[in-house]
């Protein structure tokens, strides 16, 4: 993957060793991973294999003990946690795979809250749509079918399908460079899976983001440019899991 | 980023427990400055009853007794002064005025006092007011009678008005002055001192009820005829002094203390009434404590709620945290939500506190002869409201603590 040095990494792992307690037993382990920018990576595993602690490292929320990461080019070693949870603000957008949305808010509100933490990203939506309002409802209005929803609404109204749309929605205003999926369509069922993948496509084609989409399930991994294995990245046994 | 309308969005989504929290605030804030602005006023309005006066002389007694008699028209005195000792005093060098009190009558529950003219134009009260007449005028006749403000409200009583006396103070007695009866001449404004409750009439009324009585009962046969001479009284219950200058108060009182023909006891009347209010200050601190303890009551109940909603928070936590929240924005969630529950609670709690006290005031100085100023909060009850708040964010922090050892373990993914 080392093909041209005009390509940046946007995100570099190398020899992350991640315990989440001091005393526990390392659930990374000389971790080695790197995603370039505009690439669309499939990172493949199975549950328990380190994938929500490898994206909690990712996103800054949790430092390693020991090796390199590097996200859109700042070392997170060096960062203090508030620099990393801005840099988290910023730059990156995230789709868990359900419970994905804050209860008490509204689908617009939902959707425009990453722009209430950064600046970078309302200053991208109201670049693009005049508004962080307006461009919520370009979003939404693209994933949804027009017209169908008032976005003024709760969130707890929504089935699933339509709660992952939202979701998506709110990770891609004010375009993060990089857009992170974990099992977002694992609640879904076959026809709104389908759905969702096309739509989620589509917009990242559009916003020109990075895509990392971390899944159990291989059933995608056609769509993207490359499939790594937990088991590559986090190469200790995973016979203890 | 704006964390206000997230917590009141929060807020809002648990309607039922924020709503409940509030109340507890609200009563706690009612509880504690309502105990302070009775406190206080009872306090001033105790101190205002009587000013002006520099000395008050009864039998020998204790002060306190002799204040409680001569002023608050509380209890009795177990003696009385004799007219002649009376006579000498007043006509002392440096006395400028003395006001004779004579009691041991009443009217419905209401006491009657004897004075003299001089009552009307020498006695202080508050900020040295004396009293006015909102109708009527001074008594002229043996018997005419002068009413306080709160006796004409209960009694509905105008000018003209016959009343009978009774007998001994009790509010219910069988000894009538039915012979004599008395006609009301005038109708005191409102002082907000025991004079409101009082009946005024002359030392001559007092002494003709009294002819052709022998103690507690009526003579059946002695018509004796009311005249100039028999309504000379042969003794009265106390006086107060007023004297030319401060100076000479304290000789005054020790010639008064160590007066030879009978014993007598004069006072200060700003010592007694310190005396009297220091005697009462226990109840008054054990007020403020069990005000407090309502106020740590609500705050610990803000944080029981608080904590136990903590866990069902974890995953909007882990949310707020993916799309960039700091563990400071987590914290400072959670103590903005304690601070605004607190702070409508506060809010709530001075609406109704005022509401109640303007809907409450006639009936407390009804009862009580207390009277309760709607007055916005003073310095004290600021501090009061500002340590609240205080408090209510550091109640906050606990929560907010447990929220970010939470958050470290979650990260962005609730694993439960």
């Amino acid at each position: 993957m080392t093909e041209s040095d005009s390509k940046s990494p946007i995100i570099r792992l190398k020899e992350v060793d991640f315990a989440w307690h001091a005393q526990a037993n390392l659930t990374i382990k000389s971790g080695n991973f790197s995603i370039e920018e505009h690439e669309h990576v499939f990172i493949r595993g199975a549950s328990g294999s380190g994938k929500s602690t490898l994206l909690n490292i990712i996103g800054g929320i949790v430092r390693p003990q020991r090796g390199q990461v590097e996200i859109v080019g700042q070392d997170f070693c060096q960062l203090k946690e508030l620099q990393r949870d801005r840099v988290r603000a910023d730059h990156i957008g995230f789709i868990f795979q359900q419970f994905n949305l804050i209860p008490y808010l509204s689908i617009l509100e939902n959707v425009t809250l990453p722009c209430r933490f950064s600046k970078l990203r309302r200053d991208n939506a109201i670049e693009r749509s005049g508004s962080v309002n307006e461009e919520a409802i370009y979003l939404l209005s693209r994933l949804y079918a027009k017209g169908q929803f008032s976005f003024q609404r709760t969130t707890s109204e929504l089935s699933v399908g339509q709660q992952q749309r939202v979701a998506a929605a709110r990770a891609l205003i004010g375009q993060p460079q990089l857009i992170i999926a974990d099992e977002p369509t694992s609640s879904l069922d076959y026809d709104a899976r389908e759905a969702f993948m096309e739509l989620l496509f589509d917009e990242i084609k559009l916003s020109g983001s990075t895509l990392l989409y971390v899944s159990h399930d291989p059933t995608h991994q056609h769509l993207f440019d490359r499939v790594a294995d937990m088991s590559v990245i986090n190469p200790q046994n995973e016979t203890d899991i | 980023m704006n964390l206000k309308l997230l917590a009141g969005k929060s807020l809002k989504s648990r309607r039922s427990t924020a709503i409940l929290t509030i109340v507890s605030i609200a009563v706690s804030v009612i509880l504690l400055l309502g105990v302070e602005k009775v406190r206080v006023n009872a306090k001033s309005s105790f101190a205002n009853t009587i000013s002006g006066t520099d000395l008050i002389v009864g039998a020998r007694s204790g002060s306190i007794q002799l204040l409680l008699y001569s002023v608050f028209r509380i209890g009795s005195a177990t003696n009385n002064i004799t007219w002649k000792s009376y006579q000498d005093i007043a006509q002392q060098k440096g006395v400028k005025w003395t006001i004779p009190i004579s009691l041991g009558d009443s009217h419905r529950g209401f006491r009657v006092m004897g004075t003299s003219r001089d009552y009307f134009s020498v006695y202080q009260y508050g900020e040295k007011r004396t009293l006015k007449f909102s109708s009527g005028a001074q008594f002229e006749g043996v018997f005419d009678a002068v009413i306080g403000s709160e006796v004409a409200n209960t009694l509905n009583y105008s000018i003209g008005d016959q009343v009978i006396i009774s007998h001994g103070t009790g509010s219910a007695s069988f000894a009538q002055h039915k012979d004599k009866p008395f006609v009301i001449s005038g109708i005191l404004e409102h002082t907000g001192t025991p004079v409101d409750r009082t009946m005024h009439v002359s030392l001559a009324g007092i002494e003709a009820m009294h002819v052709n009585w022998q103690g507690a009962m009526k003579k059946r046969k002695a018509k004796k005829a009311l005249t100039e001479s028999n309504l000379q009284p042969e003794s009265i219950t106390a006086f107060l002094v007023g004297l030319d200058s401060k100076i000479v108060s304290f000789k005054m009182q020790r010639y008064i203390n160590d007066y030879a023909a009978e014993p007598l006891l004069a006072i200060f009347p700003g010592i007694a009434l310190h005396e009297l209010w220091s005697l009462m200050s226990v109840a008054e601190q054990a007020l403020l404590i069990i005000s407090l303890f309502v106020v740590v009551a609500a705050l610990t109940g803000m944080l029981a709620v608080s904590l136990a909603g903590l866990n069902e928070r974890r995953r909007e936590v882990a949310i707020l945290r993916s799309v960039g929240a700091s563990h400071w924005h987590i914290m400072g969630l959670l103590i903005t939500e304690t601070v605004l529950l607190t702070t409508i609670g506060i809010i709530i709690g001075l609406i109704m506190l005022y509401s109640s006290i303007w809907v409450a005031q006639p009936l407390i100085e009804k009862n009580y002869g207390l009277f309760i100023p709607i007055t916005a909060p003073n310095v004290r009850e600021l501090g009061m409201i500002s340590v609240l708040l205080a408090a209510s964010f550091l109640v906050g922090l606990v929560p907010a603590y447990f929220a970010y050892k939470n958050s470290l373990a979650d990260g962005m993914s609730v694993r439960s």
